[in-house]
C-alpha cells in the first residue's frame, strides 16, 4: 500500500488527483539543431506513455527489447547502463516509449563522455591537410561516445532527485515486479513523459518557418532560438569602447578561456575540469597581474577574454573575430600581437603542463620565443611546461578561430599531452569530485568558502605561471616577476562558488542588491551554477548567471571603489570626472555583516560584455559552413507523471457492457412505450382532480 | 483510461436515460419542458445544499479528518432531504400548471396527466443527478491512467457508472411514487421515499466496499421499479393481457 508515498490525499476533491502522481523535478533532453542536423530527444505531442521497467541487469534488457509482454516500455535506466550500445539498441527498438536515466555516482563507469571524439572538428582552423584534420593525427576525446549528438525519437529524462527516484522504484516494485519469472499482472505502473519540440530537421528549415510566421501571422510563433549570450572582456589598460576598429598604438596580448560547457541534458553542465578550471585560472591571473600592471605597466596591453558558447562550434570567439574583421570592436586583428589560451588545466599529472601550438605557425620564430618565455616563468615555480610533438595540431580551442582569420603566434596551455585527461568531458559527472575539490566534513558553508583545497593551490600555481608568462610576453621586466603571485584564497572562493554553492556570502557581496534580494527565481538559487549557454535575454537579467558572476568578480578584482551615489552610478556621463567610454560602473551590495545587509557602493572597472551570437544569424546564412548555426528548439510543456494502467481486456469489457446496456435499454424502452396503453391501462384519468 | 472506457462508462451511465428520452420524451415538447424544469429544480436543491456544506467546511478545521468526514456525511443527508423538499415543491408547481394548461389547451382537458408528469419529473431529476455524478469522472477517464496508484480499486470508473445508472432509475421511480402519494394524500409513501433515498445515499458512503453498496442498491432499484409500476396503473392483469395479446398475435400471424 502506498501510504508512504506521502502524496496521497484523503479527501480528494478531484478524480485526477486519485489517478496521477506528477513528478516535479524534471530534467529533460531537448532538441538542438544546426545547419544540417537535429540532435537530442523528442516526444509525441500528447506525451509518450509506457509501462515502467527498471533496467538493472542484462535480462531486463532482453525483457524490454524482446520478451516482455506489455510493450511499449518506459525504461528506468540505472547509471551503469547509460552508454552508447544500450541507447542505440533502445533507439532502434519500437518497444521503447522513453527513458529515464538515474543520475548517481553508484555504478558509474570509470569514464563517460557523451560528446564526440573530435569536438568542433568542422569549425576550427581549416589549414590542416587530410593527415591532421578531423583528428586523424590525434583523437582529443577518445572516451567520447557521441550520445549528445544522436537524434532520439523518444523522450529521455534525467532523475537527479533521490526521493523522486524512490517513488518510481516503489511503484515499480508494487505493481510491475516479475514474480518467479512470470509476467506481472495488470494494473501496471506506467509513466508518461511530455517533451514535444517544435523545431524539426535543421536550423535552415526552422528559421525559414519562423520567418514565415513573423511575416504573415498575426500571432507569430517562434520555433527555435539561436544559442546566444555574452562574452566578458577586460584589459590592463582601459580601451575606449566607443572607438571601434583599429586602436592606434595598441599592441595587445590576448589571454582567453571558455565560459561554457554542456552535457546530454538541458541546462545541466557542471563542467568542472572542462571549463571551471580555465575560468578560475584566468580570474586568478588577472588578480595576480593587476597590481603590477598599475605600478610597472608593460609596453603592451593585455586583453583578457572569456568566450561563451565554445562548446557549440565557437560561438563567442567566432563573433569576436568577425567583429574585429568588420572593424566593429575596440581592437582589430592588426592590434593583436599574440594569444595565450587556457584550456583544461585542473588535472595536472606530476606538476607538468603542456603548451600546444599550431604546427604551421610553429615554424615562426615568435612561437618558440613565447614558449621559452613561458619556460623561464615556470623555472621559478615548481611547475614544468613541455611542448607536445611538433606535428600535433591544436586541441579544440578558441585560438583556432583567431588562426583561421590571421596567422598570429599563440599557445594553448593544457594539462594533457595528446588526448584529454578529463574522463567525463562535457557530461553531468564533470563536477567538483572530478576536479578533486572536496571539503572535510563538519565545516560550515562560510568555512568551506575560504578553505584552500589542493586543487585550489594547484590552480593558483598555474595562474601564477600564466600571469608571469603574460607579463613577459607583454614586454615586462623580469625583475618584477616575483611580485606576481596568484592568491590561493581567491582561487578557493571562486572554486567554491562555481563548483559547490553559488549562493555564498562572497558572491552576494559582489552582486547588485536587486539580485541578492530576489526570491526563488534569482540567479543565486542554491547549488552550483550550470554552464550551458542558453538563449538570449534571460529571465534573470540581460545575461546568463555565470556571465554575470564573472563580470562582477572582475569588477571586484580590477575595479576601484568610487563614492558615487546609486543614480550617479547608473548615469556617470553626467559627471565630468567619470568616463563611460573607458569604464563600466557597477552598483554592488558590499560585504554583509551579522546584523546588517551591507552598504552598497559604486565600482568603476574596465570590464565589458560583448555579444556572443553566431555571425551566421547576423548574415542570415542559416546553412553556413563557416560559422556556428546551433539553435535550440522551443516547446510548450515539459513534464512527467506516473499512474496505473488497466489491461486492454478490462477496457474492452467496459465498452462491451456499455454497448450492451445501451442496446438493451433501447429495446426495452421501445417495447414498453409501444405497449404503454396496455400496460398502464388504468392510467386514463381526468386530470382535473384537484389536490 | 482511454476512449473505450470513456464510451463504455458513458453508455452504462446514460444509456437507459437516453433511451427513455428518445422514445418517450423527445416527441412531446411539453414533456421536454417538464423534464428540463425538473432538472433545474434538482440543480437548485444541489446548489443550496452544497452552499450549506461549503460554509460548514470553511468554518471548520480542515486538518481534522474525522470532522471532515462527519461533515461530508451530514452534507449528503442534508442534500437528500433538500432534494425531496424540492421534489415536493415541483409537484406543487406542476399541479398549479395543470390548471393553466387545461385552460389554454384545445382539447377538453390537459394534454398531459399527472402520472406522466410524475414520470417526466422523476426522469429530469435522475438525468441531472446522473450528469453531476458522472461527467467529472468521465472526463478523467479519457486520460491514459486508471485509478489505483494510491490503493483505490481499479474498478472505480465502472462502479461509478453503475451507481449512476441505478440512481437515475431510482429518481424516476421515486418521482412516480412520490407524486402518486401526494395525489392520494398518502403520507407514508412520501416518508418511505425519503427513507429509501437516505438509505441509498448511506449505502453509497460505504464505497469503496463495492460489494456492500452496489448489490443492495440494485435490489432497492428493482423493488422501487415494481412499486412504481403498480403505482402508475400497471397490474398483474395488464401484464398477463400483454402476454396473451402477444400470444394471440403470434397465433394469428
Amino acid at each position: 500500500s502506498p501510504e508512504f508515498l506521502g502524496l496521497g490525499c484523503v479527501l480528494c476533491s478531484s478524480v485526477e488527483q486519485k489517478i496521477y502522481v506528477v513528478l516535479n523535478e524534471t530534467v529533460p533532453c531537448v532538441r538542438l539543431l544546426n545547419a544540417t542536423h537535429q540532435i537530442g530527444c523528442q516526444s509525441s505531442i500528447s506525451g509518450d506513455t509506457g509501462v515502467l521497467h527498471v533496467l538493472e541487469t542484462e535480462s531486463d534488457l532482453d525483457w524490454i527489447l524482446s520478451s516482455g509482454p506489455h510493450p511499449p516500455y518506459m525504461v528506468i535506466m540505472e547509471t551503469a547502463f547509460f552508454n552508447r550500445s544500450v541507447m542505440m539498441r533502445m533507439k532502434n527498438s519500437s518497444r521503447v516509449a522513453g527513458v529515464a536515466v538515474i543520475i548517481s555516482k553508484t555504478g558509474l563507469a570509470d569514464n563517460f563522455s557523451p560528446h564526440t571524439t573530435c569536438p568542433n572538428q568542422n569549425t576550427g582552423v581549416c589549414s590542416y591537410g587530410s593527415d591532421l584534420a578531423n583528428c586523424n593525427g590525434t583523437v582529443w576525446n577518445p572516451l567520447g561516445n557521441g550520445l549528445s549528438y544522436e537524434d532520439f525519437s523518444f523522450p529521455v529524462f534525467a532523475l537527479k532527485d533521490e526521493n523522486q527516484t524512490q517513488v518510481l522504484r516503489k511503484c515499480y516494485e508494487d505493481h510491475n515486479q516479475r514474480v518467479n519469472g512470470s509476467a506481472p499482472q495488470y494494473p501496471l505502473c506506467a509513466m508518461q513523459l511530455f517533451s514535444h519540440m517544435h523545431a524539426v530537421t535543421d536550423t535552415v528549415t526552422c528559421m525559414r518557418r519562423t520567418d514565415l510566421q513573423n511575416r504573415f501571422s498575426i500571432n507569430p510563433e517562434v520555433l527555435c532560438d539561436p544559442l546566444s549570450d555574452f562574452n566578458v572582456w577586460t584589459s590592463t589598460r582601459p580601451l575606449n569602447n566607443s572607438a571601434k576598429g583599429h586602436a592606434a598604438d595598441e599592441s595587445v596580448v590576448i589571454a582567453a578561456t571558455r565560459l561554457d560547457g554542456r552535457s546530454f541534458f538541458w541546462e545541466q553542465a557542471p563542467a568542472a575540469e572542462g571549463t571551471v578550471s580555465g575560468i578560475v585560472t584566468l580570474l586568478a591571473t588577472i588578480q595576480a597581474l593587476y597590481p603590477v600592471t598599475q605600478e610597472a605597466p608593460p609596453p603592451r596591453n593585455i586583453f583578457f577574454s572569456f568566450f561563451q558558447g565554445e562548446a557549440f562550434d565557437y560561438i563567442g570567439s567566432s563573433k569576436m573575430v568577425y567583429d574585429m574583421e568588420k572593424n566593429d570592436f575596440v581592437i582589430d586583428m592588426n592590434n593583436v600581437h599574440s594569444m595565450l589560451e587556457i584550456g583544461q588545466v585542473g588535472l595536472l599529472s606530476g606538476r607538468s603542463l603542456w603548451m600546444h601550438s599550431d604546427p604551421v605557425s610553429r615554424q615562426n620564430k615568435s612561437v618558440s620565443e613565447m614558449m621559452s618565455r613561458m619556460q623561464s616563468a615556470a623555472a621559478g615555480l615548481k611547475l614544468t611546461v613541455n611542448h607536445p610533438s611538433v606535428s600535433q595540431p591544436l586541441p579544440p580551442s578558441s585560438f583556432q578561430r583567431f588562426l583561421r582569420a590571421r596567422r598570429i603566434p599563440g599557445l594553448v596551455l593544457a594539462d594533457h599531452n595528446t588526448s584529454f585527461t578529463n574522463r567525463y568531458y562535457e557530461s553531468m559527472y564533470d563536477d567538483a569530485e572530478n576536479l578533486n575539490v572536496t571539503y572535510p566534513s563538519g565545516l560550515t558553508p562560510d568555512e568551506q568558502l575560504v578553505y584552500e583545497t589542493d586543487a585550489a593551490k594547484s590552480l593558483a600555481e598555474v595562474a601564477t605561471l600564466v600571469a608571469r608568462s603574460l607579463y613577459l610576453q607583454a614586454g615586462g621586466e623580469e625583475n618584477n616577476l616575483n611580485n606576481i603571485t596568484a592568491d590561493p584564497k581567491i582561487v578557493a572562493q571562486v572554486l567554491y562558488g562555481f563548483l559547490v554553492q553559488k549562493n555564498n556570502s562572497w558572491f552576494r557581496s559582489l552582486l547588485p542588491p536587486e539580485v541578492t534580494k530576489k526570491g526563488v527565481n534569482s540567479i543565486l538559487s542554491p547549488g552550483p551554477p550550470q554552464f550551458y549557454i542558453g538563449l538570449g535575454p534571460r529571465v534573470h537579467g540581460p545575461a546568463h548567471s555565470v556571465t554575470r558572476f564573472v563580470q562582477y568578480i572582475l569588477a571586484n578584482l580590477t575595479g576601484t571603489v568610487t563614492n558615487l551615489t546609486e543614480s550617479q552610478c547608473q548615469n556617470p556621463s553626467e559627471l565630468s570626472t567619470e568616463n563611460k567610454d573607458l569604464f563600466s560602473y557597477f552598483w554592488v551590495s558590499g560585504p554583509a555583516s551579522v546584523n546588517s545587509t551591507g552598504e552598497p557602493f559604486c565600482v568603476r572597472a574596465s570590464v565589458r560584455l560583448s555579444e556572443a551570437v553566431s555571425p551566421a544569424f547576423e548574415l542570415l546564412e542559416y546553412g553556413s559552413r563557416n560559422y556556428s548555426t546551433w539553435t535550440e528548439s522551443r516547446w510548450k510543456s515539459i513534464r512527467a507523471r506516473i499512474f496505473l494502467v488497466a489491461s486492454r481486456e478490462l477496457e474492452m469489457l467496459t465498452l462491451g457492457v456499455g454497448v450492451a446496456v445501451l442496446l438493451l435499454s433501447l429495446l426495452v424502452t421501445y417495447f414498453i412505450s409501444s405497449k404503454a396503453e396496455l400496460l398502464f391501462s388504468s392510467a386514463r384519468e381526468t386530470p382535473t382532480t384537484t389536490y | 483510461m482511454t476512449l473505450a472506457v470513456f464510451f463504455g462508462c458513458a453508455f452504462i451511465a446514460f444509456g437507459p436515460s437516453f433511451a427513455l428520452f428518445v422514445f418517450t420524451i423527445a416527441k412531446d415538447p411539453l414533456r421536454v419542458i417538464i423534464l428540463i424544469a425538473g432538472a433545474f429544480f434538482w440543480l437548485l436543491s444541489l446548489l443550496l445544499s452544497s452552499l450549506v456544506w461549503f460554509i460548514a467546511i470553511k468554518a471548520s478545521n480542515s486538518q481534522d479528518l474525522t470532522l471532515q468526514r462527519g461533515l461530508l456525511i451530514f452534507g449528503v443527508f442534508f442534500s437528500v432531504l433538500l432534494q425531496e423538499v424540492f421534489r415536493f415543491a415541483y409537484y406543487r408547481l406542476l399541479r398549479k400548471a395543470t390548471e393553466g394548461l387545461a385552460a389554454i389547451s384545445d382539447d377538453d382537458g390537459s394534454a398531459i396527466s399527472v402520472r406522466q408528469m410524475a414520470y417526466v419529473a422523476g426522469l429530469g431529476f435522475g438525468i441531472m443527478s446522473g450528469a453531476f455524478s458522472m461527467i467529472n469522472i468521465l472526463s478523467d477517464s479519457l486520460g491514459p491512467g486508471t485509478v489505483g496508484i494510491f490503493g483505490d480499486s481499479q474498478y472505480y470508473f465502472i462502479t461509478a457508472a453503475l451507481m449512476t445508472l441505478a440512481l437515475t432509475l431510482l429518481h424516476t421511480f421515486w418521482g412516480v411514487v412520490f407524486f402518486e402519494g401526494c395525489e392520494k394524500s398518502r403520507w407514508w409513501v412520501i416518508a418511505a421515499v425519503v427513507s429509501l433515498h437516505l438509505l441509498v445515499a448511506g449505502l453509497s458512503l460505504l464505497n469503496p466496499l463495492y460489494e456492500g453498496s452496489l448489490p443492495p442498491v440494485y435490489v432497492i432499484t428493482l423493488a422501487t421499479g415494481v412499486w412504481a409500476f403498480f403505482s402508475s396503473g400497471g397490474s398483474l392483469h395488464s401484464l398477463s393481457a400483454l402476454c396473451t395479446r402477444r400470444k394471440a398475435e403470434g397465433e394469428s400471424s
